[in-house]
């Protein structure tokens, strides 16, 4: 591999940045509408089917509405657009204004380092070691504890600075949650850095083109999927917004797009958390034939981003909330425990078998 | 030290951070000013090719004990609490030596009183931006004071397990 100049790097991140932000923002959009028509379907309704259809005519019989419902995360962003947004007298305005953004950055900065597909060329752009941001780096797994563990703020933000005793006790549920649950989620990618010998994620896929860590490691994969449910907010954990207690928690002072713009973090946190799943249990963009035609690997990490998405929204119709004493004790006596002991078992593993 | 005007830009923005973080009235807002400033280290250990320790401090200190401050803060309802009056004459005089004793030890410092500045950090060969080369270092070279620092850390969890304060009617173990 030639040593790429620092315009090329530069302009390799532009062009890598700008499709996967698009995607992303697209992504955000229609997994909205997946989990209103999937939690629909799992409690026997429709969900949304009017906005926007393919209308197949047939003879004799009223015509056939296919895709229902398409257009409906566009109607969303435009009734979100135009809703009044109003600011509570005695907010603490600067944080009030800051907190949607502080949501929103984190939630970007973590695609920096996913990796989406092998390396392949495109005329002058090569994107090599792999398809992704900032592709090679070697703290990568770190990078994305530290940006999700920066995610905390804006939510706790949100719930201080409205001034309302709901979402103040929505932040400092969320604040509470997030602490006890990072740590599991933090010992929870140690297995798949220790297996892979590094911290880079492409790396972490390379190392899982024969045997995907999830098979090695069961229970770090279980781990760190229920502590980034944990981190994402979503349900059993959704604890900062329970409707019956807090009407709606964090959020229940924001409108319009503000509101909108907790809720677009949320999914692509959402998102962007399946993805790392992937990578670091899942064999990420790996699959058959993905090193004979790498653009196989958009497929195979988007099909594995929809099943965990798919499983995330069957998890919210499925489980009750968690009482918050049991969300404690699950986080310190329960996951916390089993994720130093799995850390522990990978590394004798190692040992004995590697 | 990488480039000369993100370097600029980045001190003024640390500086600034730590100012408003003193002067700011609200504890809410202090923690938000250091919080930036810890972010602005963070940068700076990434243009001293210290991509490890930029994470870490992100992780560590924005992310962990930050969190941890205004989760405080936001339970006791600290930011409303009204700060001690500092401006009686007792506390201008205590205020006044404490900066100075301040300002003495650092030009003692930089006048070079404590010994010279500078040998033992330039005996260390620079680190690799490689994690691994750190840990190869942290378990060889510097294993004894990360043991020593380990178990200061288990103590101090250990302490504060049997030092909390116990509810009515529990007994201590």
């Amino acid at each position: 591999m030639d040593e790429l100049t620092t315009s090329q790097i530069a302009l390799r991140a532009v062009v890598v940045g700008l499709i996967v932000t698009f995607a992303v923002i697209t992504g955000f959009a229609y997994t909205t509408l997946l989990e209103r028509k999937l939690l629909a379907r799992l409690q026997a309704r429709i969900g949304p089917n009017r906005a926007g259809y393919l209308p197949i005519p047939r003879r004799g019989k009223s015509e056939l509405r296919l895709l229902g419902g398409i257009m409906q995360p566009a109607a969303d962003a435009v009734k979100l657009f135009f809703k009044e947004d109003p600011t509570p007298a005695q907010a603490d305005k600067p944080v009030y204004f800051l907190a949607p953004m502080l949501t929103v950055i984190p939630a970007i900065l973590i695609l920096a380092v996913i990796p989406w597909a092998g390396p392949f060329k495109l005329g002058n752009l090569d994107f090599s070691p792999y398809f992704a941001i900032a592709p090679g780096v070697n703290v990568g797994v770190l990078f994305v504890l530290a940006i999700t563990s920066i995610g905390v703020y804006g939510i706790a933000l949100a719930g201080w600075a409205s001034n309302s005793k709901y979402a103040v006790l929505g932040g400092i549920r969320t604040t509470a949650q997030m602490i006890s649950y990072e740590l599991s989620l933090g010992l929870s990618v140690l297995p798949p850095i220790m297996l892979a010998n590094s911290m880079d994620l492409g790396e972490i896929v390379n190392a899982q083109s024969t045997l995907w860590f999830v098979f090695l490691n069961p229970l770090a994969a279980l781990i760190f999927y229920i502590g980034a449910l944990a981190e994402l907010q979503r349900s059993p954990f959704d604890l900062l917004e329970a409707e019956q207690e807090l009407s709606a928690g964090y959020v229940v002072e924001y409108g319009g797009m503000r509101f909108g713009m907790f809720f677009m973090a949320e999914y692509m946190k959402m998102i962007s958390l399946s993805a790392i799943a992937a990578v670091l249990f899942f064999g990420g963009y790996r699959g058959p034939f993905v090193d004979q035609v790498p653009a196989l690997g958009f497929v195979y990490i988007i099909l594995k981003i929809f099943l965990s998405l798919c499983l995330m929204i069957w998890i919210r119709a499925s489980m009750p909330r968690f009482r918050y004493d049991q969300l404690m004790q699950f986080g310190w006596k329960v996951l916390f425990p089993l994720a130093i002991a799995s850390f522990i078992a990978t590394g004798i593993g190692i040992v004995l078998f590697g | 030290m990488g480039n000369p005007i993100l370097f600029i830009i980045l001190a003024v923005i640390a500086v600034a951070a730590a100012l408003m973080m003193i002067t700011s009235r609200n504890a809410v807002h202090a923690a938000l000013f250091l919080i930036v400033n810890f972010m602005t280290v963070a940068v700076f250990y990434l243009l001293l090719k210290a991509p490890f320790v930029a994470m870490v401090q992100v992780t560590v200190y924005a992310g962990a004990i930050m969190v941890l401050f205004l989760f405080v803060i936001m339970l006791l309802g600290a930011e409303k609490l009204q700060g001690v009056n500092y401006r009686t004459l007792f506390g201008r005089v205590v205020i006044g030596l404490l900066g100075l004793a301040l300002i003495v030890t650092f030009a003692l410092a930089l006048l070079g009183v404590f010994g010279p500045a500078g040998v033992e950090a330039a005996t260390i060969p620079p680190l690799d931006a490689d994690p691994a080369a750190l840990g190869i270092r942290l378990f060889e070279a510097y294993v004894l004071p990360f043991q020593i620092t380990a178990v200061l850390l288990l103590v101090a969890a250990i302490g504060v397990v049997v030092l909390r304060p116990r509810n009515k009617g529990e007994k201590a173990e």
